[in-house]
């Protein structure tokens, strides 16, 4: 294996698991307040979240490089912080990532906030438990299985992806070439061999985390 | 000002709450109707599960809901236990006892029972450890009473806890909620559409219709005078509470005193002095004008209060004043012409057999 590649590895792993972190602390209260709410506009903001899934990467890249350039309103927020401006940088995949991957976060912890129901909240509070408390010592832990399987599910996606790194990121080695621009970069250099590598690992890494979600599942449905 | 001030409105689509009670506080307020009669709308504004609009809710003296505050539930120093036993999946039985009373508030009721006198109470010291898949259904609800008593409310709301149990199981919690309501002070909200758990466990009766109060008070005088207001389905009956006087072992019988003279009953290992529920079928009550000889043991002399329609126009229902106590009769129209019974008449009343509860 190349450097190049090694690099691109774990340049990849650093963004997974920084944008799974991110969305663990922001996907939680949204899909906590999907879950929960029955106000009006709910469907519009679960529309807005799923938008990525229906959306080419490539539109999305475009419209979120805009938003970050200097004119547009992430770019006047970071240069109002003080911050570089984001295009071509980690933390700007991180940024494009997080939008990219939010329904992977967002979809399976609210459907397992739903599942939980609404009586062990009653009960909780019954018991003297404030809302706050209820969350962490009730609610986290009986949606343990949804917040595995959409940690797992961000991570993985946010690995797969291409079309929205290459829009603002480009492709900078140890900075924004990710696994996916790399093997892009063998294709195009006709490295065919150094291109199964990649495409090989990268093929078993989704098998193997597809396996783990829907083996447990299948698991969690026969003792059910 | 120990009582419990209840007013609700609450409309729901095809439904209003509407009721306005002064409970006792203390004992087991029944609080009983059909099925979408509001009682367990009622039992959650109580908790403050539900909030009704236009209410007032004072609990010894503190206020809970009023116009002006609200108390979210997890403020209000009650327990509820649910129909379903609703333990947390993901807690051991001992976890979940102790959730709650981790949590108990600095304004509990008195200490009562320590937490190994609960486990104890309720038998549940070999399933500490278990988690709740591993538990049978009476052994659930048991736990759930359990966890509500650990925090140590002033009030207990609990809502149908036996409906959905067997016959044996619901027998074997009527004997812990005995001991419970024996050893812990608190009063208790009882809701249920069972006409034996109202009669077994309470003092105080609501009687709910259509989200309204048709009738309260206390259980006695509650059942006695308005025998119509348990479900038509159900038989009309009269319940005593006495005191064992004398057990006549040979013949396997037991005298039971109460204020208006004394029943003899079947004998079922009673104590001298235990105090007692029967439940008198008026079914099994015929009136007599003078003693006469007759298999029947229980002969019970009074005067005719009342007479009240039954749900058979040939039928009707003779209440029979015994002491202080009224005794229901359940006789036909043609038997009352004849007899001359009326308001003020002497008569004698002969119980065929009373059902220890």
């Amino acid at each position: 294996m190349e450097p190049g590649d090694l690099q691109a590895l774990w340049l990849t792993a650093r963004l997974a698991a920084t944008v799974t972190g991110v969305l663990l602390v922001l996907g939680t209260p949204l899909a906590w307040w999907l879950a929960r709410t029955r106000h009006w506009c709910k469907g519009v903001v679960a529309a807005v979240i799923a938008l990525p899934l229906v959306l080419p990467p490539a539109v999305l890249g475009f419209y979120l490089l805009l938003a970050m350039g200097p004119t547009g309103p992430l770019g006047h927020l970071t240069q109002a912080l003080g911050f570089k401006s984001l295009p071509f940088t980690f933390w700007g995949l991180v940024v494009g990532s997080s939008v990219y991957s939010l329904p992977f976060m967002v979809q399976p912890l609210q459907a397992g906030f739903a599942a939980v129901g609404e009586r062990p909240l009653e009960v909780a509070a019954t018991l003297r438990a404030s809302p706050w408390d209820t969350f962490w010592s009730v609610v986290v832990p009986l949606s343990a299985p949804a917040f595995r399987n959409a940690a797992i599910l961000t991570f993985a996606h946010t690995v797969g992806e291409f079309g929205v790194v290459l829009m603002i990121g480009g492709n900078l080695p140890g900075v924004t070439r990710v696994v996916s621009v790399q093997l892009y970069d063998h294709v195009e250099a006709l490295e065919y061999g150094a291109a199964h590598r990649l495409s090989a690992m990268l093929l078993t890494f989704a098998l193997l985390v597809l396996l783990a979600v829907y083996h447990r599942r299948a698991r969690a449905g026969e003792r059910a | 000002m120990s009582g419990i001030e209840a007013q609700f409105r609450l409309d729901r689509p095809g439904f209003r709450l509407d009721v306005d009670l002064t409970l006792p506080g203390q004992g087991i307020t029944a609080i009983y109707g059909r099925s979408g009669s509001g009682k367990t709308t009622l039992l959650r504004c109580v908790a403050g599960l539900e909030r009704a609009a236009h209410a007032r809710l004072v609990v010894a003296g503190q206020v809970w809901q009023d116009p002006q505050s609200w108390l979210p539930t997890h403020r209000r120093p009650l327990a509820y236990v649910f129909q379903e036993p609703s333990l947390f999946p993901h807690l051991s039985v001992l976890d979940n006892i102790q959730y709650g009373q981790r949590r108990s508030l600095a304004d509990s009721g008195p200490a009562g029972m320590s937490l190994a006198q609960i486990i104890d109470l309720l038998g549940l010291g070999s399933l500490l450890n278990r988690t709740p898949d591993r538990l049978s259904g009476g052994e659930r609800q048991r736990a759930g009473i359990a966890r509500a008593l650990a925090v140590r409310p002033r009030l207990l709301l609990m809502d149908e806890p036996l409906a959905a149990l067997d016959r044996q199981r619901k027998h074997e919690i009527l004997g812990y909620l005995d001991r419970v309501q024996q050893q812990l002070p608190m009063p208790v909200l009882y809701v249920t559409h069972a006409v034996d758990e109202v009669l077994r466990l309470a003092d105080h009766l609501v009687v709910l219709e259509r989200g309204q109060v048709r009738s309260q008070g206390p259980l006695a005088t509650a059942l006695a005078t308005l025998p119509a207001l348990l479900d038509p389905d159900e038989e009309a009956c009269t319940l005593l509470e006495g005191r064992i006087a004398s057990v006549d072992a040979p013949w396997c019988l037991a005298e039971v005193a109460f204020a208006g003279g004394t029943l003899w009953v079947r004998d079922q290992g009673l104590r001298v002095g235990q105090v007692v529920r029967v439940q008198i079928r008026a079914c099994d009550v015929s009136l007599a004008l003078e003693p006469g000889r007759t298999s029947i043991q229980n002969l019970l002399g009074g005067t005719v209060e009342a007479i009240h329609g039954d749900t058979h126009p040939a039928q009707v229902l003779v209440s029979v004043r015994v002491g202080t106590q009224c005794l229901l009769a359940s006789l036909t129209r043609k038997a009352v012409a004849q007899l001359e019974i009326q308001p003020g008449k002497t008569v004698w009343a002969q119980v065929k057999t009373g059902a220890l509860l």
